[in-house]
C-alpha cells in the first residue's frame, strides 16, 4: 500500500488474500493495559511462531517483563464487576462477528452472554490485525478467544485454589464463579478478579471445547447491540460529530486518469469559513456545513487535461488482447494431460465466458471523521484494515505510526470494498489545513466511481467427456478477475488452470467471495452445458464426476428439498442447480426461474441453497448470512454492470445501477447443515457464488437459451 | 445567517438557521443531530433517509426543509415511547432483520407508514411498498416477516 495516488492505484486482483501481514511494534505496555482497564485479570494470546521466537530468541525479554510481545493476537480482561472485555482487530460490518465471537468467549469462559463486550477494531487499544477480510474471523480469530478464555479460566480457578489453599484440579468453573463442589464454597469470577492485576501470556493453539459441548456457542442468539439499531441511536462513522467538526468535499476530476493543468480557487477561497486546500491533484474544501463545502466546491473553476479510457463496450476483447504474456507458476494448475484427454474424448466443448464489474454499494458510503492534535491524528473510519490504514496515514503524514489512531465503528457494510483509506486521508488532509476536524462521506455517485470495483474478467473452458460422461479433460483460463474458486472440485485426470494477469483497466480489488463468483459461474455453466451433451441430468451427471463427500452432501441436501428432478409448473419455467467449495465451506443451490417470452421478463421464482462450514457457532446469524448472500448474488447474476466510456462511469446512481430490491427476491429455503465434528469455517463469501450458474442453468431448462454472460439478463431474455 | 425557521419533529420544536431549499434530511442529521436518519444517496433512490411527515413516509433527502416545516415530522428516534419500542421497531428485533442494519432506520419508518395505511398487508403490499428501500445486505425475507408481525403486534392492541 505505498502508493496512493488513485491514478496509479495498482492492485493485483485478490492481492489482499497474499498479503503477509507485517510484524508491528505493540505500544501499550503491561502496565498500561491496567491503567486503562482498571484492576483485574488479562490474557494475551501470541500467535504461535512469535512465542516460539520469543522463548528462543537470544535476548529478548521474557514474559514477566513489562513489555508485551509483538504478535499479539487477541486478548480479554476479567473486571473488578465480572464483566469481561474481549479484544479484537476485527471489524464488525453486519456479517455479525460481534456476536458470534462474544458466544465463543462466553461459552469458553463460562460466564453469561450478557457478561461479555467486545472492543473491536481500534489501534491502539486492540492487537494488530491484518484485517476482516476472506472469511477469516471464526475459523482463526474465534479459536484464538476459545484459548485466551480457557487461559482466564484456568487462572481464576488457581486464584481460587490459592485463596482457599485447595488443589485447583478438584474446582469447577461454571456460571462465571469458581466453586469447591467439596467444601460447596464459591467465588464469583468479579470477587476473584478484585484488586488484582495478573496477565497471563499464552501461545494461540487449536481451540478447546469440542462444538457438541458447547452451550452458548452453537445457539441462535440474536445480534449484539439490536436496539441501538431499531431506534437509530448507533453512531455509524457518518453520524459521528465532533466539537468544532467541519465538512470536506472533495473535487473530483472528470474522468479516471485525468490531471490538473490549472485551478481559480479565489472565489471559494473568499468564502467565509471555507478552507481549501489545493495539493498535488487533490482539491477539496471544508466548510461549517456539507452545503457550504459543496458551494465552495461549485466556486472553484478547475482545467484537466483527460486521457483515452477503455470503454465497458470493448473491455472484454481488450481484456485478452492485454494479458501479460507469460504467467506466474503461482498462477497454474497442471496435472496429466489436457491434450491426451481431449483426443480420448467422446464429446468436446469450448466456451468463453465474460464477468461484468461489479459494485459493492454498500448502503453507507465511505465516510470517515479525523482530528488532529499535537500532531497526532485519530481517525474514526468504516473500514476493513485499521491497522493498514493507520499505516497509510502515518505513510501519507510523515508521521510515525504510533501517532495515528484509527478506530472504526461498527459500519454500514462492505462486501470488501472497504479496504482503503480514501475518505481517511481525504478528511485528515482537510483538517489538517483547518485546524478543526474534519467529517467527509462520500456521495453515492463518488461511491459508484472513485471506489473499487470487482475485476471484470473473461473465462475460457475447453473440456472432453467420455461415453460414460465422466470428464476427461479441463482446461480452464482466466483472464484478470481472479484466481479464488479457479480449481475444480470434479474428478478430472487431464487439468489445465490458469490464471492470466492484466493491468487494471478499472480500479479494482476484493469483493465478496472475490472471483469464486466468476470461476464457479464459468465452470457450473460449462458442466451444466457439458451434462446437456452427455445427455445426463445436471445433478446425475455433477454426482458421477465427484468423490468430494461435502461438496455431495450439500449438493444432495439441497436437490432432496428442492425435490430435484421438480416437474415443471408451466410454460417458461426451469430448473437449474449449482455446487462448489471455497474457503472450507461448501454450497449448492438449486433454482426455479420462470420467463415470460412476450415481455422477455425473468424472475427467480425460489432459491434452495444447502451450506455446509462446519460446526456453526450462531445459526440465526449464519442464515442471515446465508440468505443474504443469495440476494446480493441475485444481482450480479441478472443486472448489475459497471457501465463505462471515457473514464466516466455512466450508471453511477441507484436509478442506473440496478440493485436486487423487494420485488427481485425469490421464496428462499436455506439449508444449513452442522458438523460439529469439523471445525467452523468463515460463512460470508461462499454462500454467495452458486447462485449465478444455478440461475443461468434454470434459465437454459426454460428456453433453451445458453447464456455465458454476467450479468445474465440485464434487458430481459428477448431472444427467447 | 438566513432567517430561522421552525421544524415540529418528535413533538418538539426546533429553530432551524439552514437555507430554505436544504434538503431536510441534512438539517435533521448534521443541525438537529438526529442521526438516526440516513444518507444512502441523497436521490430519493434507497429509501434510508425515510421520515414520516404528517404520518407519511417521505423521502428526507427530496424534501427542502422549508417544504416540511408546516407539518409534524417523525423520525426514528421519535418511535419510542417510554423506554418501549414502536411494535414495528420491536419487530424488526424480535426477527432479526437485520444485518449492517444501515437500512433499518428507513425500513421502519416505511413500516409504519405502511401500517398506518393498511393495518393488515399482504406479504404483495408490503414488497409493493418496500420496492423503494434498499437493503444491501439482503435482508429481506425477514423484514417482510417483520412487518407482518409488527402488523399482528398493532392488531393486537399494540398502537
Amino acid at each position: 500500500m505505498s502508493n496512493r495516488s488513485q491514478r496509479n492505484f495498482v492492485v493485483e486482483p485478490e492481492r489482499y488474500e497474499f498479503t503477509a501481514a507485517p510484524v508491528h511494534h505493540f505500544d501499550l505496555a503491561r502496565r498500561d493495559f491496567f491503567k486503562v482497564l482498571g484492576a483485574g485479570i488479562a490474557v494475551f494470546v501470541v500467535a504461535k511462531d512469535a512465542f516460539a521466537a520469543q522463548e528462543t530468541a537470544p535476548g529478548s525479554k521474557s514474559f514477566h517483563n513489562e513489555e508485551l510481545p509483538k504478535e499479539i493476537t487477541s486478548w480479554l480482561h476479567v473486571g473488578e464487576d465480572g464483566m469481561v472485555t474481549g479484544f479484537t482487530g476485527k471489524a464488525e460490518m453486519g456479517q455479525n462477528i460481534r456476536t458470534s465471537i462474544s458466544q465463543s468467549l462466553a461459552d469458553e469462559l463460562r460466564v453469561p452472554f450478557s457478561s461479555v463486550r467486545l472492543v473491536m477494531a481500534d489501534t491502539t487499544l486492540t492487537p494488530f490485525d491484518a484485517g476482516t477480510f476472506g472469511s477469516r474471523t471464526t475459523p482463526t480469530m474465534t479459536p484464538q478467544f476459545r484459548r485466551v478464555a480457557e487461559a482466564a479460566r484456568n487462572l481464576l480457578v488457581s486464584v481460587a485454589a490459592k485463596e482457599w489453599n485447595v488443589a485447583p484440579e478438584g474446582l469447577v468453573a461454571l456460571d462465571a464463579k469458581v466453586t469447591d463442589p467439596v467444601s460447596k464454597r464459591s467465588l464469583t469470577y468479579a470477587e476473584l478478579a478484585r484488586g488484582k492485576t495478573l496477565a497471563q501470556n499464552l501461545p494461540a493453539e487449536d481451540p478447546v471445547t469440542p462444538a457438541a459441548e458447547w452451550k452458548i456457542a452453537g445457539t441462535p442468539l440474536p445480534k449484539v447491540d439490536g436496539r441501538a439499531f431499531v431506534t437509530g441511536s448507533h453512531q455509524y462513522t457518518s453520524d459521528m460529530r465532533l466539537e468544532g467538526m467541519l465538512y470536506g468535499k472533495i473535487l473530483r476530476p472528470p474522468s479516471f486518469g485525468a490531471t490538473l493543468v490549472s485551478v481559480d480557487d479565489g472565489a471559494a477561497k473568499a468564502m467565509p469559513g471555507v478552507t481549501i486546500v489545493r495539493d498535488g491533484d487533490f482539491i477539496g474544501a471544508a466548510a461549517p456545513s456539507a452545503d457550504e463545502a459543496q458551494k465552495a466546491l461549485d466556486a472553484i473553476r478547475a482545467q484537466w487535461k483527460e486521457v483515452p479510457q477503455t470503454s465497458s463496450k470493448e473491455i472484454f476483447s481488450y481484456l485478452k488482447k492485454n494479458a501479460e504474456p507469460s504467467s506466474n507458476e503461482r498462477f497454474r494448475r497442471q496435472k496429466g494431460s489436457v491434450e491426451n484427454g481431449l483426443t480420448a474424448a467422446a464429446h468436446r466443448l469450448e466456451t468463453a465466458y465474460n464477468v461484468a464489474y461489479i459494485a459493492h454499494a454498500p448502503l453507507e458510503p465511505r465516510a470517515a471523521v479525523t482530528q488532529w492534535a499535537d500532531g497526532k491524528l485519530t481517525v474514526w473510519t468504516g473500514t476493513q484494515r485499521p491497522f493498514a490504514n493507520r499505516d497509510e496515514l502515518a505513510a501519507v503524514f510523515h508521521i510515525p505510526e504510533s501517532s495515528v489512531r484509527v478506530i472504526v465503528p461498527d459500519t454500514g457494510a462492505a462486501y470488501g470494498g472497504k479496504h482503503t483509506s480514501d475518505a481517511a486521508i481525504e478528511a485528515s488532509r482537510l483538517a489538517q489545513a483547518a485546524g478543526k476536524p474534519v467529517k467527509v462521506v462520500w456521495t453515492r455517485q463518488e461511491e459508484f466511481t472513485w471506489a473499487y470495483f470487482r475485476p471484470a474478467g473473461v473465462i475460457e473452458v475447453k473440456s472432453g467427456i467420455a461415453g460414460d460422461g465422466k470428464l476427461t479433460a479441463w482446461e480452464f483460463h482466466n483472464y484478470h478477475s481472479g484466481m479464488s474458486g479457479m480449481e475444480t472440485p470434479y474428478d478430472v485426470a487431464n487439468q489445465h488452470i490458469e490464471y492470466h494477469q492484466v493491468p487494471l483497466v478499472l480500479r479494482s480489488g476484493s469483493y465478496r467471495g472475490l472471483a469464486a463468483t466468476a470461476n464457479h459461474f464459468a465452470r457450473e455453466t460449462h458442466m451444466d452445458a457439458l451434462a446437456r451433451v452427455a445427455q445426463v441430468d445436471p445433478l446425475e451427471f455433477r454426482l458421477r464426476n465427484l468423490s468430494d463427500a461435502r461438496l455431495r452432501a450439500v449438493l444432495e441436501a439441497a436437490a432432496k428439498s428442492f425435490d430435484w428432478p421438480s416437474k415443471k409448473t408451466g410454460a417458461g419455467r426451469g430448473f437449474g442447480l449449482a455446487c462448489g467449495f471455497e474457503k472450507g465451506s461448501y454450497v449448492a443451490t438449486c433454482t426455479e426461474v420462470a420467463v415470460d417470452r412476450g415481455s422477455g421478463s425473468v424472475r427467480v421464482v425460489r432459491v434452495v441453497e444447502a451450506f455446509e462450514c462446519g460446526a456453526i457457532v450462531n445459526p440465526d446469524g449464519l442464515r442471515n448470512q446465508v440468505v443474504g448472500a443469495i440476494i446480493q448474488g441475485l444481482g450480479g447474476a441478472l443486472f448489475e454492470a459497471v457501465e463505462f466510456e471515457n473514464g466516466r462511469i455512466t450508471n453511477p446512481h441507484f436509478a442506473t445501477y440496478r440493485l436486487p430490491r423487494f420485488r427481485d427476491v425469490p421464496q428462499i429455503e436455506a439449508i444449513l447443515l452442522d458438523r460439529k465434528d469439523i471445525a467452523s469455517a468463515g460463512a460470508g463469501e461462499t454462500p454467495i457464488m452458486a447462485i449465478a450458474p444455478a440461475i443461468g442453468n434454470a434459465l437454459f431448462d426454460a428456453t433453451g437459451v445458453r447464456l455465458n454472460n454476467l450479468p445474465l439478463v440485464p434487458n430481459g431474455l428477448r431472444a427467447a | 445567517m438566513p432567517n430561522a425557521m421552525e421544524l415540529e419533529v418528535n413533538g418538539k420544536r426546533f429553530a432551524v438557521h439552514y437555507p430554505p431549499d436544504t434538503p431536510l434530511l441534512y438539517v435533521l442529521r448534521d443541525e438537529l443531530g438526529l442521526t438516526g436518519t440516513k444518507y444512502g444517496c441523497g436521490e430519493g433512490q434507497c429509501g434510508a433517509c425515510t421520515v414520516l411527515i404528517g404520518g407519511a413516509p417521505r423521502r428526507s433527502c427530496q424534501i427542502p426543509v422549508s417544504a416540511a416545516a408546516a407539518r409534524p415530522i417523525t423520525t426514528i428516534e421519535g418511535l419510542e415511547k417510554e423506554g418501549k419500542l414502536h411494535p414495528v421497531q420491536q419487530a424488526f428485533l424480535d426477527s432479526g432483520a437485520f444485518q449492517c442494519a444501515y437500512c433499518t432506520s428507513g425500513m421502519v419508518m416505511s413500516s409504519v407508514g405502511l401500517l398506518r395505511s393498511n393495518t393488515n398487508p399482504s406479504e404483495a403490499d408490503i414488497v409493493q411498498f418496500l420496492q423503494g428501500n434498499v437493503c444491501r445486505c439482503g435482508t429481506h425475507p425477514r423484514i417482510v416477516e417483520a412487518i407482518q408481525h409488527a402488523a399482528k403486534m398493532l392488531q393486537e392492541g399494540g398502537r
